[in-house]
């Protein structure tokens, strides 16, 4: 590579800030590798994103982090102060885009003098724009649908009108499809529409609608020499009609032959080159399953999840590579990381496929719609690797942990299998499995689904192993599996633990009968040149299909660590985090890292970051054949959350070495009955819980906790699902019904529900019992809020001392009693003085990343460094903070159409960030304008719930009124209190009808904030004033449903009505610590 | 014509006749063990090389440069898409690239029976055995192409593994690749195609059937002859001559390198020369070329134009490549091979005389370079003094 001098670039990179819904862990993969790619040349390098959990903002990357809102206002300050001369704007998702098209309108570049690297904005604004995207492609004579761009209702109902139904909304500027729909019938118009123009949507395309054509997608890199290649294409399994982002996606593409294969590649290039990307970009096609004939659907600008996917599924640095031409470099002066020996000019050869599965968590929200569209809905995705397709399909869907064992038409659980597949749900691959088992032809499954014949042959296949497997089952005792059989089933990508299901054998059964067949999986590497030139890669991936084994272990001292798997609700970037910090250390002790992980929008699988990244599930088979076949010293399970801890005590039993706490005593903490014990033993206060195993118990039972209200959850089940408060006996009864069918044969725990209690929580770092490190969070809301969706503030704000010193107590007292060496989490409930354990958790937890950053200490290096036993006095600065930090919760509540937004013990967040302040309440408005909220300057509507919560808020709602100068709307019984008190307000009503409502005044645009705090229940245990909020979310007027969180909003807008807030680098509040050494 | 296949498949597993097992055998004797697909029973011989485009094995296995050798294919699924139903004789349309599967004998991971497309009317396997082409399935076949890359090309054996190796062996069939090879991809007699723009001569010695395709779309008048043909007398009657790309080693044909060096002598010549027409023009220039370890076979081939910043991804097949370093000094390398910097292509200096090691015709693999042919026939439109 031809070294450039860049010492003198001061270059400022956008992030995409919190993990939504469509704008996920991709970008914290782009963005990181875009760093180091700038950090090679030595580019001074700034980078704004509050995404506290994130890889990109630790330390050791970027010169300068900045938690702050992605805004043009933050940005064109951080632009001014750090005399940046050039900014980066396509690794950070569509919020950065959006950002720099919108510093661009400012006239920020041109006062400033700031160059955008990379795509020009131009560019940017032409993809951007579906109107001026289609007169580009017009002027080269590329197809894209036929549509009218409208910028007003009104012209939409035109454009419908005049291209008839079915049509295809969709919305400029937008990302994960949002705001798009189809609309087959009349009566869907106006409400798509609605939905459409909501949140400041400019302009909406109606367009012919493709449903059912092949979806095709390409990346495509162009350097400024106006080299272009095409590094994948991918296609989907879902038809058109389905997001990308929701849909099952191979790579490379499958049913087409190279003449579309060449067509579309062609047509790619054509468009870039016309376009004039310089970088990065990801192209979609719609294809006729028929004809060649094909539309060109859009071009993203920037790095995408795609991007993400493809740069995992080839090996091919896509965000490396763009952040390398943005500073001018062509691609033959790029070298290939994985060859070393060739260059980033050429397009990767597959020898193996790929297969993508969205991650949903539609279980979680109350009232939201299973079915899937244009528009997403996932959380979170999984890739898995091998030689056929269902090899890959039934490894994907075992990665996505929702307890399916492959694609089992088991799984499939309704009645109407033909509806099940005509409507797109997150369980269709089921139904499919269940129809072919029905006997149900591929070509009849097509027409229902317009999935194309290829897919549904391998799934035909793995389904019509089951009958040979089923048939090799013995009613009296072990079945004995012949070789060719178990080949067979590994082949097609069977587990043994489902091999074992069909058969009638245990797990470790099948296993033992496996390998005494000597049938166990061979790793194959990624080298993206299909073995033709020698390569050095360590991203290997096992399969039953290869021979033999690439790359014999090393024999250096190693150690394995555990990936997360998916994100979901409760469990992503952060763990990352966790993971990546670890094999950092462990590689700076000098020991090998093995990566065991299957996410492809992370940076933990990134073949940089580790000696060896092995690309394949975390479950307990595929853990113990790398521990047989690496032979590494020990694993870690204590960093990749719920999915690895959960694996502790059967690897720990089946030999296998864990590192740091013992796996005994994870199971004390898991298991409800024992960890009970162990407080009570310990003398630590707990609230009050009992396993209720029979219904008509119940009454006694909750007589002896102290009454109602009770939480009730479910023992041993999947992802924390289905926590829920009960308020009475009939809301209990419900509940329990619910629990019955998630899990039947197991007892559930109930606990006396306290309210109005503080929630705190310990995140600690303990050495062979003996706390090292630790710090305190305190949660803005009480108690009843799940931890992950609760606002924490670092150091505490209210509570007192005493209570700090108790939890500091109980966190040493259980590190001691469960002899932990690495991390360790414990939440507690404190009110009057009394400090009661919740729950401990012995591994990393979500909020150890922002502990770490806000604290300066990285606890994650710490504790592995101690797992390894390396001890060093370290300084331990939890309460000594000379400003305050707050993790804010993002959720994704407008993409979950009718999903009710309200928070409670089941967690329901996406994402969060971390922001700094002077004090919590500087540090609350930037984190919450993080998230997206804007201080209200118009009105705002109140709905208070409770007497006592209206009473307790008025001081709250003059404020509002008399210091903000808002206008304040109130539902009936809440406008009385404050009239009562003199508090001016106009009154609405709750539900829709003659008078004006509260969901009118909304959408009128009178209200820039509500807050609404839910009162009684209805017979389906649905809080009311769902309409207002769920109209609040539709039209993104920002939402409050705490009141406790209301109330500091409201202290922090007034204390802080004069002050503009600071725009600080992490490391200008850091450095403001006392530094002292213990 | 259906886009599924199911019924006729002859693939399917059956249990009362288990489909026979095939073994691939390579010279430095290991041993590779499948299933049988396509012809079966049938021993054959050749060179094995393995290519790693991803699509594309209708136009592949129809190159006339593989004439003789044994395939394997490192994308592990194939057969995808099916192969369209057989053309009309004397047609010359895509995808097929000549009127015969030109392979000796093909080597894959899955073999897949049931295809899926619009355009499929039989499978993979069907095909092959309608050619009497044996294959083999169920081979991991990146192992055997590490190790072929590994120890360089190697002869192989496609065997049935119930005949005992030594008769096998005896048994199989293969193509002399001295003697026999060119005459077999090439026509006996020039064809005329029609056109009535520039005349132009493509140079048959194997060529694919897409170069005829490209030189008649761009509007050219086109006479395919062998190499074996009169070419000084065709030639005289033309506006430029295309040497097309074949098999095997350029050294065997040294009867139309010298036919080609006579050619340079006519002044404002166009010649143009792709893949083996880039060897053959080294040849007849006075230079030399040798034989790769294991040649290049796929559709990502990263060239630069030397002297340029300006890359492309090509579509490659060739095991022999031109030694730059003996060209004469009135020629001079063109492009080069990113990945291994060997020439891909060669252009005289003071004559309209070029050629590219590449495939600009693509099919399969990437179209990047089709412009190539434009810029040939401008200039075989110069020489016809502009007349159309
Ligand atoms: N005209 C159309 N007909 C049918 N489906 C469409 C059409 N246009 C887009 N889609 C579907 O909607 C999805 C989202 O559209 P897209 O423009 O890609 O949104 P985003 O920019 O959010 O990715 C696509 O992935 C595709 O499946
Ligand atoms: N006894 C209780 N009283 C009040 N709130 C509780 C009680 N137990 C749990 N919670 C609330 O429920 C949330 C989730 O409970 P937790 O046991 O932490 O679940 P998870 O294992 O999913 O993190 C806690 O963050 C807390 O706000
Ligand atoms: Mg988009
Ligand atoms: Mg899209």
């Amino acid at each position: 590579m031809t070294p450039r001098k860049h010492e003198q670039r001061r270059v400022l990179l956008l992030g995409s800030g919190a993990l939504q819904i469509g704008q996920a862990g991709e970008f914290d993969y782009s963005g990181s590798q875009a760093i180091k790619a700038l950090r090679e040349d030595g580019v001074y390098t700034v980078l704004v994103n509050p995404n506290i959990a994130t890889i990109q903002t630790s330390e050791g990357l970027a010169d300068k982090v900045y938690f702050v809102a992605i805004t043009p206002e933050n940005v064109e300050r951080i632009l001014e102060q750090e005399k940046c001369d050039s900014i980066l704007l396509g690794f950070g998702g569509q919020t950065a885009l959006n950002c720099g098209l919108a510093l661009e309108k400012r006239g920020t570049y041109e006062r400033l003098g700031v160059k955008v690297l990379g795509t020009p904005v131009k560019t940017i604004r032409d993809t951007e724009d579906r109107e001026l995207f289609k007169q580009r492609l017009a002027e080269i004579g590329v197809k894209v649908a036929t549509s009218r761009a409208c910028d007003t209702m009104e012209q939409c109902r035109a454009a419908v009108k005049e291209l008839g139904l079915p049509v295809m909304l969709r919305g400029a500027f937008a990302l994960g499809g949002k705001g798009s729909a189809v609309i087959t019938e009349e009566k869907d118009i106006e409400p798509a529409l609605k939905r459409a123009f909501a949140g400041n949507i400019p302009q909406v395309l109606v367009e012919e609608y493709l449903g059912g054509w092949k979806e095709i997608e390409v990346e495509v890199v162009r350097d400024s020499a106006d080299n272009c290649i095409t590094v994948c294409n991918m296609e989907n399994f879902d038809p058109m009609g389905i997001h990308t982002g929701e849909s099952i996606v191979v790579a490379p593409v499958q049913t087409l032959n190279d003449e579309e294969v060449q067509l579309l590649r062609t047509l790619s290039i054509d468009t870039i080159r016309h376009l004039g990307i310089i970088g990065e970009c990801n192209i979609q096609f719609a294809l006729d399953p028929k004809s060649t004939d094909y539309r060109v659907i859009e071009v993203n600008a920037r790095l995408s999840r795609s991007s993400a996917l493809a740069s995992k599924a080839t090996g091919y640095p896509l965000a490396y590579v763009a952040a390398k031409i943005a500073l001018g470099y062509t691609l033959p002066e790029i070298p290939n990381g994985i060859t070393k020996k060739t260059t980033a000019f050429f397009e990767p050869a597959l020898d193996y496929i790929v297969c993508k599965f969205p991650r949903w968590d539609l279980g979680k929200f109350r009232g939201v719609s299973t079915r899937i569209g244009s528009e997403m809905k996932s959380v979170g995705e999984v890739m898995a690797i091998g030689r056929s397709f269902p090899e890959v399909i039934q490894r994907a869907v075992r990665m996505l942990d929702i307890g399916a064992l492959g694609v089992d038409p088991d799984f499939f659980t309704g009645d109407d299998i033909t509806e099940a597949l005509r409507v797109p749900t997150s369980l269709r691959v089921f139904a499919i499995a269940k129809a072919l088992e029905q006997g149900m032809s591929t070509v009849e499954i097509n027409r229902l689904t317009g999935m194309d014949q290829w897919f549904l042959h391998g799934i035909a296949d793995i389904v019509a192993l089951r009958t040979e497997l089923k048939a090799a089952a013995k009613p009296s005792g072990a079945a004995q599996l012949s070789a060719d059989l178990i080949r067979r089933a590994k082949k097609l990508g069977y587990s043994d633990h489902g091999i074992g299901r069909l058969t009638g054998l245990t797990l470790e059964q099948v296993r033992a009968q496996r390998k005494s067949h000597g049938i166990i999986p061979r790793l194959a590497r990624i080298d993206t040149l299909a073995a033709e030139f020698p390569a050095e890669t360590n991203y290997m991936y096992p399969s039953y299909n290869a021979i033999e084994n690439e790359s014999p272990p090393s024999d250096r001292k190693k150690i394995m660590v555990l990936g997360s798997g998916a994100y979901r609700i409760g469990s992503s970037v952060e763990f990352d985090w966790c993971c990546v910090s670890a094999v950092r250390a462990a590689a700076e002790l000098g020991y090998e890292t093995i990566m065991l992980n299957y996410n492809p929008e992370t940076v933990s699988t990134d073949w940089d970051e580790c000696d060896r990244l092995v690309f394949d599930e975390v479950s307990f088979e595929s853990v113990l054949d790398l521990w047989e076949s690496e032979k590494p010293e020990a694993i870690i399970v204590s960093m990749g959350g719920q999915v690895p801890n959960n694996l502790a005590l059967r690897l720990a039993r089946a030999g296998v070495k864990i590192l740091g706490t013992s796996a005994e005593s994870i199971d004390n903490a898991e298991d409800r009955r024992k960890f009970s014990a162990l407080l009570d033993q310990l003398g630590v206060d707990q609230p009050a819980w009992t396993h209720l195993k029979e219904r008509s118990a119940a009454s006694d039972e909750i007589e002896k906790l102290g009454g109602y209200p009770v939480l009730v959850r479910p023992s041993y089940v999947l992802s924390g699902a289905a926590m829920s408060v009960a308020h009475d006996p009939a809301e209990l009864d419900r509940i329990l019904e619910r629990a019955r069918t998630i899990s039947a044969e197991h007892p559930v725990v109930v606990t006396k529900f306290e309210t109005g209690a503080r929630e705190i929580e310990v995140d600690a770092i303990a050495d062979q019992g003996k706390v090292i490190l630790w710090a305190v969070c305190e949660h803005v809301e009480d108690a009843g809020v799940h931890s992950g969706d609760a606002t924490l503030m670092l150091p505490p704000q209210t509570v007192p001392m005493p209570v700090i010193h108790k939890a500091r107590k109980i966190a040493a007292q259980l590190a001691e009693a469960l002899a932990i060496t690495g991390p360790f989490n414990v939440q507690l409930l404190a009110r009057n003085g009394r400090v009661r354990v919740i729950e401990c958790n012995l591994r990393a937890s979500r909020s150890l990343p922002f502990v770490s950053k806000v604290t300066g200490t990285n606890f994650v290096r710490e504790a592995t460094r101690r797992m390894l036993g390396v001890r060093e006095p370290v300084s331990n600065r939890a309460l000594d903070l000379d400003y305050v930090a707050v993790k804010v919760p993002q959720f994704s509540f407008p993409r979950l159409v009718g999903a009710d937004p309200i928070l409670g013990v089941e967690m329901a967040s996406t994402g969060e960030v971390g922001c700094f302040g002077d004090d919590g309440d500087e540090a609350l408005l930037q984190g919450l304008n993080a998230t997206g909220f804007r201080t209200p300057k118009k009105g705002v509507l109140l709905s208070l719930g409770p007497k006592s919560e209206k009473y307790s808020f008025l001081e709250e709602a003059r404020a509002l009124h008399e210091e903000l100068g808002l206008a304040l709307f109130a539902t009936p019984g809440t406008a009385e209190a404050l009239e009562a008190e003199g508090i001016p307000c106009t009154p609405v009503a709750k539900e829709p009808g003659q008078e004006r409502s509260a969901m009118d005044v909304i959408d009128e645009g009178l209200v820039d904030l509500v807050i609404n705090v839910p009162r009684s229940y209805d017979e389906l245990g649905r809080p009311d004033g769902y309409l207002i909020r769920r109209r609040a979310i539709d039209a993104e007027v920002p939402l409050m449903t705490d009141l406790m969180l209301a109330t500091a909003l409201v202290n922090a807008l007034r204390n802080r009505l004069h002050t503009v807030p600071a725009i600080r680098s992490w490391d200008e509040y850091l450095e403001r610590q006392p530094r002292h050494l213990v | 014509m259906s886009s599924v296949l199911t019924a006729h498949t002859t693939h399917q597993a059956d249990p009362a006749h288990p489909t026979p097992r095939v073994k691939l055998i390579l010279e430095d004797g290991s041993e590779y063990e499948g299933t049988s697909f396509g012809a079966a029973n049938r021993p054959v011989v050749g060179e094995v090389v393995f290519t790693t485009g991803m699509s594309g094995y209708v136009e592949t296995l129809t190159d006339p440069s593989f004439r003789g050798q044994i395939l394997v294919l490192t994308y592990p699924l194939a057969g995808n898409y099916g192969v369209p139903a057989p053309r009309p004789k004397g047609s010359i349309a895509g995808p097929y690239e000549s009127d015969q599967i030109q392979i000796q004998g093909l080597v894959v991971q899955h073999a897949i029976t049931k295809p899926s497309h619009h355009a499929a009317a039989r499978t993979l396997g069907d095909w092959l055995a309608s050619e009497q082409i044996p294959g083999v399935t169920g081979i991991d076949t990146r192992t055997l192409t590490r190790r072929l890359r590994e120890h360089g090309t190697m002869k192989g054996w496609l065997l049935p593994a119930e005949l005992p190796v030594e008769a096998a062996k005896r048994a199989a069939t293969g193509v002399e690749m001295q003697k026999e090879l060119f005459r077999l991809v090439a026509p006996e007699h020039p064809i005329e195609l029609g056109g009535d723009g520039p005349r132009v001569l493509l140079i048959d010695a194997g060529a694919k059937d897409n170069l005829a395709r490209l030189l008649l779309k761009h509007g050219a008048r086109v006479t395919r002859a062998p190499w074996h043909a009169d070419i000084a007398a065709l030639a005289a009657t033309m506006d430029g001559v295309l040497i097309g790309n074949g098999p095997g080693d350029p050294q065997d044909l040294q009867d139309l390198v010298l036919k080609v060096r006579g050619l340079f002598k006519r002044p404002n010549f166009p010649i143009f020369g792709v893949c083996l027409g880039n060897q053959i023009l080294a040849l007849a220039a006075g230079g030399s070329t040798f034989k790769l370890p294991y040649g290049h076979r796929g559709v990502n081939q990263p060239v630069q134009e030397i002297g340029t910043r300006r890359c492309f991804v090509t579509s490659q097949n060739h095991g022999y490549a031109v030694n730059e370093k003996t060209l004469p000094r009135d020629w001079e390398p063109w492009f080069t091979n990113l990945n291994d910097g060997t020439n891909e292509g060669i252009r005289a200096r003071f004559k309209p005389i070029f050629s590219i090691q590449f495939h600009p015709e693509a099919c399969p693999g990437p179209r990047d370079t089709g412009f190539l042919f434009e810029e040939f026939l401008r200039l075989c439109g110069a020489a016809s003094g502009g007349a159309r």
